[in-house]
């Protein structure tokens, strides 16, 4: 996240090779086991993506796409139902990024997961089951064959080039394609630009008490029972 | 679209204004911390030159990482550099922060009920899913990733998509030995485990209404496990009771009665429109057990695990797995299933109703010999409330561990994790594969009471078959 700016930008589509992991209600334990969480930035985590899944207890690597020389350069991670439940951990579209996944195309996601990929403008497409699985077939079959996903038209499209290429007609959830096609998936900007009526919500309401939230200014007092 | 619940109310009062992207920005009321997913997102406000907005409105704790047995700093190796990452953030912008040694510190969803921090008609959001929790008290909580506590830190507000809501209500009188527990995983066996996605979930009913505070946190604990991002219970005197007691109001009554009304005005309107309805019957539940690897793989103790052919096409692949995984059959119960740990803690049920309605069955019985067995409790307020019952010493006695607060054995990032392929009674909310530590251990969830008996027993045990011994009735306090 270092070289991270305040220049944002669109998400219209985003292609490459795809590498499938089937399975449904893959959960974030599995995408990123816990124990590579007690970490204080993001860095490395690529490497241990489906960590579990892909090692034995004694490193020994197991039958997994995430270990397929042809696939190491894949972009476009095909799942299944559910992909991404359980807990709401952001090291888990973190680890499928940084080991070098830019879209996810599958039957369904969950909520907190499908957010946390589009904080990273990952998009998370969706589509039929029979699709899916001729999808993943097809990336299978043939690793080399570039996917594109295309967020603005919600479209997701393979073959060889001189083949007849199939399109299949997917799903992107609304606000998650306003989002990457306009380029306001950094929320914090968007956010902060409405500081003052942010300030009379907070006013607005009971709970609140007046002081410094009228100002939503920081209070950087150090705290002595903090310690 | 839903009309006049709580959630729309809710929702509506912290409403900042419609976003370019078709979501609202919402103003968070209580943004809850801790050491594993927020040191990143204060690392972002650092790249960016931007301070916490609303210090106040922010708490923090340490749970995930922190040892429950020897709680000497520096702790073992990137244990201490989170703590101190956590420490530092905190003292910077000015948060309050319930460390261990203020005697407050615990699993964030324990301590922010316990001190008042939760209260209704607030929205609350914590990088952490099981945020759900807060719901108990009809506030709307959910859990947010980094980039959007980076989000809450900087602004004070969360850009967020309106759900439909989902009344579930829960009719009857819950059975001996059953508990929340039981109703939320029965609820998610009926539902999935995705079958929330897109809502939140109202529970109601007479079963929901006649439950403690804690059993209604356990319930709303769990609705992220079945799929939806919040659950809520409309708040009412069995609420209020429990906020008069709390940090926040016990030596401010005024402010009290001053909130009161806000409270009332964002229940439910008993003509309210919900987006769905669902009926559960409480009269017919029994304790539950998962057999699984998903909370949706669950059944009652005396009934037959299912077999994989039987479910919906969809759930038979993973339905495979996981008796695999566990070395369960179908058509058998999963009475009998040999225990090697037995965990009683987690958010879902590591409060003082818990750990005494456990220590009422425990009392004047010994941990079977094969078991290594530990109460966690909570918070270090619900250790100390317990200790001054006599609790531990009536666990103690039986042969379990007595540890610090913290999450501890629900999932793998601190010293207490499984080992091998053991197989684990738990009291969390969580059987996936390895998260308990070891990715061949064995997760079985089900009540306090369950947990304590597979102690007991060293297999699972029907609580039911195991009465109260008389010394239940002197050492402990119902
Ligand atoms: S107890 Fe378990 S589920 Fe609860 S916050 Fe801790 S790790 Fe998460």
């Amino acid at each position: 996240m270092t070289d991270e700016t305040e220049e944002i930008e669109t998400v219209e589509h985003v292609s490459g090779t795809g590498i499938p992991v089937r399975g449904n209600d893959i959960d974030t334990d599995q995408i990123i086991p816990a124990r590579f969480m007690k970490v204080v930035t993001f860095d490395g985590l690529g490497q241990f993506a489906f960590h579990d899944q892909r090692f034995t207890e004694d490193d020994e690597p197991k039958d997994h796409p995430f270990n397929e020389e042809q696939f190491r350069d894949a972009s476009v991670l095909v799942v299944n139902a559910n992909f991404g439940c359980g807990s709401s951990r952001e090291h888990a579209p973190q680890a499928l990024k940084r080991w070098g996944i830019d879209a996810v195309v599958g039957e369904s996601f969950a909520e907190i997961f499908a957010g946390n990929c589009l904080a990273l403008g990952i998009p998370t497409v969706t589509a039929d089951p029979e699709q899916i699985e001729t999808l993943q077939r097809y990336v299978e079959e043939n690793p080399d064959a570039e996917i594109s996903v295309d967020v603005e038209e919600e479209t997701v499209t393979y073959g060889a080039p001189d083949d007849e290429t199939t399109e299949i007609d997917a799903t992107v959830d609304d606000a998650q394609r306003k989002a990457l096609v306009e380029g306001v998936w950094d929320t914090t900007a968007l956010l902060k630009s409405n500081a003052e009526t942010v300030a009379e919500t907070a006013r607005s309401l009971p709970y609140v008490e007046t002081g410094s939230a009228e100002t939503g200014t920081a209070e950087t007092e150090t705290g002595e029972e903090a310690e | 679209m839903s009309e006049r619940t709580l959630y729309d109310k809710v929702w509506d009062r912290h409403k900042v204004t419609e976003l370019p992207t078709g979501q609202d920005q919402l103003f968070v009321g209580l943004h809850l911390i801790h050491e594993v997913t927020s040191p990143q997102a204060f690392g972002m406000l650092r790249e960016r030159d931007l301070e916490v907005a609303y210090p106040e409105r922010t708490h923090a704790t340490v749970d995930h990482i922190v040892p429950t047995e020897d709680r000497d700093r520096p702790y073992e190796g990137a244990a201490e550099e989170m703590m101190a990452e956590l420490e530092e953030n905190v003292r910077d912008a000015g948060i309050d922060f319930s460390s261990p040694d203020t005697g407050n510190q615990g699993i964030v969803h324990v301590i922010g009920p316990e001190q008042g921090l939760t209260q209704p008609g607030m929205t609350v959001v914590c990088g952490d899913s099981h945020t759900s929790t807060h719901g108990a008290f009809g506030a709307l909580a959910f859990g947010i990733g980094t980039s959007q506590i980076r989000d809450v830190l900087a602004t004070g507000t969360v850009a967020m998509e309106k759900k439909d809501v989902r009344q579930i209500r829960v009719t009857g009188d819950l059975g001996d030995c059953v508990e929340a527990k039981d109703v939320i995983l029965q609820i998610i066996r009926k539902l999935g485990t995705d079958g929330g996605v897109g809502y939140v979930y109202e529970y109601a009913g007479d079963a929901i209404e006649d439950l403690d505070v804690e059993g209604r946190m356990s319930i709303c604990n769990m609705s992220i496990e079945g799929g939806a991002r919040a659950g809520y219970v409309n708040p009412d005197e069995t609420t209020y009771e429990w906020l008069e007691d709390t940090d926040a109001f016990r030596d401010d009554p005024d402010k009290f009665e001053e909130l009161k009304p806000y409270w009332e005005s964002i229940r439910s309107d008993p003509d309210a429109d919900y987006d769905d309805e669902v009926v559960i019957d409480g009269d017919d539940l029994e304790p539950m057990v998962t057999w699984g690897t998903t909370p949706g793989q669950g059944v009652g103790v005396t009934e037959p695990i299912p077999d994989p052919t039987d479910l919906p096409e969809d759930k038979r692949d993973t339905a495979r797995r996981a008796q695999d995984h566990m070395g369960v059959e179908p058509g058998e119960t999963m009475e009998g299933y040999p225990i090697d740990v037995a965990f009683l803690g987690s958010c879902t049920n590591a409060r003082l109703p818990d750990l005494r309605r456990a220590a009422r069955l425990v009392a004047g019985r010994e941990v079977h010999d094969d078991v290594r067995a530990m109460v966690v409790p909570g918070s270090q307020r619900v250790k100390a409330a317990a200790e001054e019952e006599g609790l531990d010493e009536v666990f103690e006695e039986a042969g379990f561990d007595w540890r610090g607060a913290g999450c501890s054995m629900c999932l793998g990032m601190n010293p207490d994790q499984l080992e091998g392929d053991e197989a684990c009674a738990s009291s969390s909310n969580r059987n996936f594969v390895g998260r308990q530590g070891s990715k061949d251990g064995k997760t079985v969830l089900m009540n306090p009471r369950m947990v304590a008996a597979a102690a007991i027993e060293g297999e699972v045990t029907d609580a039911r078959q195991l009465p109260e011994t008389e010394v239940a009735d002197s050492e402990v306090e119902a």
